[in-house]
């Protein structure tokens, strides 16, 4: 099997012009694994448990490397499941490299859901960036929905790195972290829906270890009749420090719903949330306007900003 | 050239309408200074505003070198070669300096220049560059970022409303450098929104706002007489950075 043009360009949407076959990495095309690659750090096996998707062994000696695990879905009607495991060990220097396109052409639903779990060995640092990206003319639905479980270890770190900016329909989107001692978690997710999308996000981040902490930025577009719910729930259970941020800008007949919550079940537990939902700012378009700028140029400079 | 004839503007609180403009009219010629002054209230922002079409007026008309713009939107004023740093600039959450600068220049603006642009206005380049435009930059910063974004550009005509409010002594005298640069190049016309006697002491002629009405307009000698005996003589308005 290999990747036709359309399937190449998606890839290229996903994974920036980064991507090549070289160094660890794998590639799911139309629910097979098309191609993969190991380093000296990093193993990927398929999975025996008969489910679909792969291992990633991590070894601690691994620093400052790169791992690409795209996925592409280009035919219309498939609903591709995956589960990835990923096993970093003590002190690795990690970047992993996810993302997932859809080009439905079709009149049937696509659908990739992806399953990660992610076991984060003592002191390891790992950046995980996703972005997910859909296209085609068809009128069938172009649906994604991410469950990213994250277990950290004493001391380590882990950046969640996630943006949706065009043509998934329907997204619902859950993650889990529990945080041991020491550890801490950096979580960016930028998005921005359309037209009939919808958008939901549950979060739940568990504060267990000592000194453990996480800091949650949300930033959000709503356009169209686009629907999105953010749910972020940090619950500490020890001495912690949680900020949740969630700004969003909601656009013509869109709906947009945050609801915080907030647990502490210890009295050094230390939790902000903070939300906003708002238009966009009148006085910015006008400024940008006596640059020039028709009302739509402007807006759409202000949203690129907001979401960078 | 700007000209300005019988601009009126009034707004409508609980019923009751208030006169802001009334009857407004000047002109302003190629590569002249005005500077505006007068008291608070009186009219001098939503003159300008006005002018850029940040505000429509309800009658009146305006020329830029015999074109008239008047029923010209905010983008199309400015294509026209109107230009405006305003009074209260917005933030800009996820935007750097630099990206603000090449948008207001309309295109991509080399590093250097954005350098130049800022350090003209007294700050040093090479913190502010990748800042962000947000609420971590204060008021005096903002404010020189907002006229640099002005300077960034040629205009026919650019419109400065209070550039002194809340920068540095420092900063100011750069900023006056800066106008006197511009005016004596002739290529641009300026009109300065201003209670700065240094400001003042270089226009070619000066417009006194008051109640919505020109009071006055001449020289600095003619319009001038008393009006700054109780001000100081240091140029700072925001008294923590004098
Ligand atoms: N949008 C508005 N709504 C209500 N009042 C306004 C508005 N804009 C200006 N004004 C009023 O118009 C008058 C002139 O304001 P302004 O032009 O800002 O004066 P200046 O710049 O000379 O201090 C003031 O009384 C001000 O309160
Ligand atoms: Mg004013």
């Amino acid at each position: 099997m290999v990747m036709d043009e359309t399937a190449k360009a998606v890839l290229d949407v996903i994974n920036g012009e980064e991507f090549k076959e070289e160094g660890a990495y794998n590639v799911r095309y139309n629910g097979q694994a098309l191609c993969h690659g190991d380093t000296e750090h990093v193993k990927i096996k398929k999975r025996e448990d008969g489910k679909n998707g792969i291992d990633v062994y991590i070894s601690g000696e691994a620093k400052e490397e790169r791992l690409h695990i795209p996925v592409v879905v280009s035919v219309s009607g498939m609903t591709d499941e995956v589960y990835n495991d990923f096993y970093v060990g003590a002190g690795a220097d990690v970047t992993i490299v996810a993302g997932c396109g859809i080009h439905n052409a079709g009149c049937n639903d696509s659908r990739h859901d992806g399953i990660h779990t992610f076991h984060v060995e003592k002191g390891a640092n790992v950046r995980y960036e996703e972005k997910h990206y859909g296209e085609g003319e068809g009128t069938g639905e172009r649906i994604l929905n991410p469950v990213t479980k994250i277990i950290l270890e004493e001391d380590a770190v882990f950046t969640l790195d996630t943006s949706q900016i065009k043509g998934v329909d329907s997204t619902v989107r859950k993650t889990e972290v529990i945080l041991g001692k020491g550890s801490k978690l950096f979580v960016t997710e930028k998005l921005m829906t359309h037209g009939e999308q919808s958008a939901v996000s549950n979060m739940d981040v568990v504060l267990k270890g000592e000194d453990s902490s996480a800091q949650i930025i949300s930033r959000s577009v709503a356009d169209g009749k686009s629907r999105q719910v953010f749910h972020p729930r940090a619950i500490g259970e020890n001495l912690c420090h949680a900020h949740i941020q969630c700004d969003s800008i909601i656009m013509d007949h869109a709906q947009v719903a945050s609801i915080p919550e907030i647990d502490a079940k210890h009295i050094d537990a230390a939790i902000i949330h903070e939300a906003a939902i708002g238009r966009i700012n009148n006085e910015q378009l006008l400024k940008l306007r006596t640059f020039g700028m028709t009302e739509e140029e402007a807006e759409a400079v202000i949203i690129e900003a907001f979401l960078n | 050239m700007l000209k300005v004839e019988n601009l009126n503007f009034q707004i409508t609180e609980d019923g009751k309408t208030k006169k802001i403009i009334d009857d407004v009219s000047f002109e302003v010629a190629d590569g002249e200074l005005l500077v505006i002054t007068g008291p608070n209230g009186g009219g001098k922002s939503t003159l300008a505003k006005l002018l850029m079409g940040v505000e429509k007026a309800d009658s009146g008309r305006i020329f830029l070198d015999g074109e008239e713009i008047t029923d010209y939107d905010i983008n199309h004023r400015a294509n026209a070669g109107l230009g405006f740093a305003f009074q209260q600039p917005p933030r800009f959450k996820g935007m750097t300096v630099e990206k603000l600068l090449s948008l207001a220049a309309g295109k991509q603006l080399p590093t250097a220049v954005c350098c130049k642009l800022l350090s003209n206005v007294g700050l040093c380049a090479k913190e502010y560059i990748n800042r962000q435009v947000d609420a971590t930059l204060s008021g005096g910063e903002m404010k020189r970022i907002e006229i640099a974004t002005a300077m960034a550009k040629e205009h026919k005509i650019c419109i400065y409303d209070e550039p002194e409010a809340g920068i540095d002594l420092w900063s100011f005298t750069m900023l006056v450098k800066q106008f006197e640069k511009i005016h004596k190049e002739k290529k641009e016309s300026i009109i300065i929104i201003s209670h700065q006697e240094r400001i003042i002491n270089m226009a070619d002629r000066i417009m006194v706002i008051k109640d919505g009405k020109v009071e006055k307009t001449g020289q600095k000698e003619e319009v001038m007489q008393g009006l700054f005996m109780d001000n100081p003589v240091c140029g700072c308005m925001d008294e923590e950075s004098c």
